[in-house]
């Protein structure tokens, strides 16, 4: 498989591997895929009481678009307002990765795991 | 020792060096380039002669007649001559019903999947959680318009022998042909077609040191074994299979059973060490590892292992340093997980962490040592990467977990 240099990088070297404690008020999480499919990414984000996400960290199960796909995400979303966060498309990943068409689905669990996070976010506030 | 390692010989081997020698001196006008069909001269007579002594090798390693022999371009090709031209022959009295099993290479699977559009039925086997057959149900399976069985000797992925022996004397006894995929066995188990009740056995020469683009399918001679030819031509190979024989390629293919012969017991032995070593270093470092087949019943060269909570491609990748193959649908075009690992039944998170070591002539222990290595490590790093792992940790049953798949 032929793999755009910034994706061997991120496998390389992935930003922001780890975890928070989930039980933390600040921080939310979004766990999206499963292990059937080959790939399952857990996303966290540390939000700041006015809605800006201050950290990010991600865990992912997954070949090697998907580890570099959640990779990029934690950067990508650290400093961002969590409405800024939910915007970034999944067409976004694909083209700064240079992913090849069969890794698409890649991206889009990158982008489903940020709305995941938000989810949790919001559902944490509400209680 | 250079890098990378090769551990894919199951995928292919390189040419050993005697064998590419013989095979150069079979191009070149200073050498013996003749048509070994030209019987009136002396370049033709000289290249049937090397023909022939190949023969005589290919047929010595697996105790055949060289009569018995049909050279071709590789085991594909030897799968579809017997596949489709004994169907195709004895559905003529008996009948066109086909058995096969579902862990067989695609070049069988495709075949029959062929047959079917062309109005054969076919049953697939499931094979047991080990990879091997068993040996009742293929029994009840056979019926009175069973013309063919076909079953693979050596399974590529997960090295399992199936018990050829047995299969024989239960197609025999039933008057049903039986066909054997020899490509991954041939050097590596002792194959006796004297003592066998196989009519029709596929070989490569590319998985034992010989060179790609040549295979021989035997075609057993006492009972006779029929089949349609599949190639068209000048009636070459007794017009079973037409095209003028290509000699490096036939002498490339002999060479190498030859040598295949003699190093028989200390490719085996030396294999077998080699696999051990690899075995028992990742087994004493690292947990949450599962063969998939069965070592009692298998190659030595072939060892098919999932590393749970870690995805195969990802592993590849960390790894690039060794070639490996993986069971993840990832490594290739398809979403689908390996369906051989499927077939033994498998869970699909365990078929997407497996990798084939495969091990051969030239692996060395510097290099085994080096894999282990380097396997540990990886996937030290790759599992606390892993969300699945951390879950594992935690005590939680991933069973019990509501994934949002897609």
């Amino acid at each position: 498989m032929a793999y755009s240099d910034k994706v061997l990088d991120h496998v390389e070297n992935p930003r922001n591997v780890g975890a928070f404690d989930k039980n933390d008020p600040s921080v939310a999480t979004g766990m999206v895929g499963a292990p059937a499919c080959g790939d399952v990414m857990k996303l966290q984000l540390k939000i700041s009481d006015d809605g800006i996400i201050e950290d990010a960290k991600f865990k992912t199960y997954g070949c090697g678009s998907a580890i570099a796909s959640s990779s990029l995400v934690t950067e990508w979303v650290k400093g961002k307002t969590i409405s800024e966060a939910a915007e970034i498309k999944n067409t976004d990943i694909t083209a700064e990765l240079e992913l090849p068409p069969v890794k698409i689905h890649c991206s889009i669990l990158a982008e489903d795991a940020i709305k995941a996070a938000i989810t949790d976010y919001k559902t944490k506030r509400n209680k | 020792m250079k890098l990378p390692i090769y551990l894919d010989y199951a995928a292919t081997t390189p040419v050993d060096p005697i064998v590419a020698e013989k095979m150069i001196e079979c191009l070149t006008m200073e050498g013996n380039f003749g048509n070994p069909a030209s019987r009136s001269h002396r370049f033709g007579w000289q290249a049937e002669e090397a023909v022939d002594q190949a023969r005589h090798d290919i047929a010595a390693l697996i105790n055949a007649d060289p009569r018995e022999i049909v050279l071709t371009s590789g085991a594909t090709e030897s799968n579809n001559l017997a596949i489709k031209g004994a169907a195709n022959f004895y559905s003529k009295s008996k009948g066109k019903h086909i058995i096969t099993v579902k862990t067989e290479h695609k070049a069988v699977l495709d075949t029959c999947r062929e047959l079917e559009r062309q109005g054969f039925e076919v049953t697939y086997m499931d094979v047991e959680d080990n990879g091997l057959l068993d040996l009742q149900k293929l029994a009840d399976a056979m019926r009175d318009d069973t013309v063919l069985v076909s079953v693979m000797h050596v399974n590529n992925e997960l090295g399992v022998i199936q018990d050829i022996v047995t299969i024989g004397e239960m197609c025999r006894e039933r008057k049903i042909m039986f066909h054997v995929d020899g490509a991954q066995s041939a050097g590596k188990v002792a194959i006796d077609l004297k003592e066998l009740k196989v009519d029709f056995m596929s070989f490569s020469a590319h998985k034992i040191y010989g060179p790609k683009g040549i295979g021989a399918l035997y075609v057993r001679r006492k009972p006779r074994a029929r089949l349609e030819a599949q190639m068209h031509g000048g009636g070459h190979e007794r017009g079973m299979r037409s095209g003028t024989l290509a000699t490096h390629q036939i002498v490339g293919m002999g060479e190498a059973f030859r040598i295949a012969k003699e190093k028989f017991e200390s490719d085996h032995a030396r294999i077998s060490t080699l696999r051990k070593r690899l075995i028992e270093g990742m087994l004493s470092e690292l947990e949450e590892v599962y063969f998939n087949g069965t070592p009692d019943q298998s190659v030595p060269g072939i060892v098919n292992i999932s590393f749970n909570y870690v995805e195969g491609e990802s592993l590849l990748m960390a790894v690039k340093d060794i070639a490996v193959s993986s069971g993840s649908a990832c490594t290739s075009a398809s979403l689908e997980p390996s369906y051989v690992l499927r077939a033994l039944g498998r869970n699909d998170e365990l078929a997407h962490s497996s990798i084939r070591f495969s091990i051969g002539r030239f692996t060395t222990e510097e290099e085994i040592d080096y894999t282990i290595k380097l396997l540990n490590s990886s996937i030290g790093k790759l599992r606390d990467m892993s969300p699945l792992w951390e879950m594992f940790k935690d005590g939680i049953d991933l069973d019990t977990v509501e994934w949002a798949g897609h």
